[in-house]
């Protein structure tokens, strides 16, 4: 049966979603944040972790955007091959709904032509990403992304000779490189295997996995308990002020690759690690 | 140690703190980023001047979300501080009293930090909401046009921020890895 679904109705989720996002953090990057500020051992580090406690506190109780960075909108949608839209263009009712959440939602405008810098003051386009899947509904993921954290996210064009022990040397010069510029306690998207594009965009979509769920693949689980430890002896902590707590989590996603290659992409994400979900 | 101090910075207080040192800000500052330092330096090219007195004035690294109704100013936290260091040098030489950013600076800016007893701080990253509440006025002064990259005058109260790399040129960022980091 073929479900129809209308475009005002997605535009009006997108921009809720944006909104909403800016504002609240998911309640799985909350309650590891909280577990966070009993575990740092630094006490500077506890007081940055501290003023982020109430940063989520002010940000959702006065409506002000948790970071001032509210992100490029980056937008994950599953559409079930049952769907079918109605009264105009899918990708455009996300840019629209994209555009009334930023204007209408007190969100910063941070999207600019890349070469002139000429800014189109709407936040708009958003970088959406399309999968079709079986079904008959809309399945979106709205993950603003801010650029300190951005800008220091790697892609590393392995040897299959590099093997696992390339992988976790790609992460950890990652991190390091990304220190206090990322804003830690990071959380930290891995992307494995695929082609230079498709590692990344896995990368990205790791970032979007709950944080207190661990890979189903068994030595994806184990690597990723293996890095967080690794990344929390590094001492980068808090801020980058010296402490334990330099991730809250390494999500590793993987896809089979070529037999001459192993791509590893590491998207690093500060602790505002922000997506909303919904499914239409 | 906790410190308030007062903003502009005079040079005495700024070769008082050091790296590590927990500091509360009162006063006037200054923002600018990326598409701002690019003016100043077109101005200073062109003009020889800069659109507000540079003298013992802070430059904030940041550029707030919008205000909402009857808020002097949206979320403000710190943006990274490593984009703007290819002015920061010749501004810190013009008498500049001080950065505040976050993330790490290079070595031609540690220099002249240190050849003119100066003095970076860091803001907490993401905490723009909590900063937003320590910012008592806000009026932009120049280059309008460029939105939230626009220098903004703000009047602050008791903003929380630490010292990085102090006059002498300790970093903190260094130091503190070190202490904590386990081999």
């Amino acid at each position: 049966m073929i479900r129809t679904v209308k475009i005002e109705e997605i535009t009006k989720n997108v921009k809720e979603m944006c909104i909403e996002a800016n504002h609240v953090l998911s309640s799985d990057m909350e309650k590891v944040f909280l577990k966070a500020v009993d575990e740092e051992t630094s006490p500077l580090g506890r007081q940055v972790l501290c003023q982020l406690k109430e940063n989520l506190k002010i940000a959702g109780e006065d409506m002000i955007p948790i970071c001032q960075d509210t992100g490029m909108a980056v937008i994950f949608v599953k559409i079930g091959q049952d769907v079918h839209i109605e009264g105009g263009n899918l990708t455009d009712a996300i840019n629209q709904g994209v555009r009334e959440g930023y204007v209408e939602g007190y969100l910063r405008k941070s999207v600019v032509e890349p070469v002139e810098r000429i800014n189109t003051k709407d936040n708009t386009p958003a970088v959406i990403h399309y999968e079709v899947v079986s079904g008959d509904q809309l399945d979106i993921t709205v993950a603003p992304k801010g650029f300190g954290s951005e800008n220091m996210s790697r892609i590393f064009m392995l040897k299959p000779a590099d093997g696992l022990e390339g992988i976790k040397d790609s992460i950890l010069t990652a991190v390091k490189e990304a220190g206090p510029n990322a804003c830690p306690p990071m959380v930290v998207g891995v992307g494995i295997g695929g082609t230079f594009e498709k590692c990344a965009q896995l990368a990205k979509q790791a970032l979007t996995r709950d944080i207190e769920k661990r890979s189903s693949v068994s030595y994806v689980k184990d690597l990723e308990s293996e890095m967080l430890e690794k990344i929390n002896k590094l001492g980068i902590g808090p801020g980058g002020l010296g402490g334990r707590i330099t991730a809250l989590a390494v999500n590793i996603e993987t896809y089979p690759t070529h037999i001459a290659g192993l791509p590893v992409a590491v998207n690093i994400c500060c602790h505002v690690n922000r997506h909303a979900h919904r499914v239409i | 140690m906790d410190h308030h101090i007062k903003v502009p910075i005079s040079r005495e207080d700024a070769k008082s703190l050091s790296a590590g040192d927990y500091v509360y800000l009162t006063g006037t500052i200054y923002t600018a980023r990326d598409a701002a330092h690019k003016r100043m330096k077109e101005a200073l090219d062109q003009k020889g001047s800069l659109p507000f007195d540079i003298k013992g004035n802070m430059i904030y690294y940041m550029g707030p979300s919008p205000a909402r109704e009857g808020r002097p100013i949206g979320s403000a936290g710190p943006t990274t501080a490593s984009r703007m260091d290819k002015y920061t040098p010749l501004l810190l030489d013009m008498g500049m009293g001080g950065m505040i950013g976050k993330g790490k600076r290079s070595k031609e800016v540690i220099d002249a930090i240190i050849r003119n007893e100066s003095v970076y701080f860091a803001a907490v990253g993401g905490a723009g909401a909590l900063l937003s509440k320590c910012i008592l006025a806000s009026e932009v002064i120049a280059y309008e046009d460029l939105g939230t990259e626009a220098i903004r005058r703000l009047e602050i109260k008791d903003f929380p921020v630490v010292v990085v790399i102090d006059s002498k040129g300790n970093n903190l960022y260094e130091t503190a890895i070190e202490r904590y980091r386990e081999d």
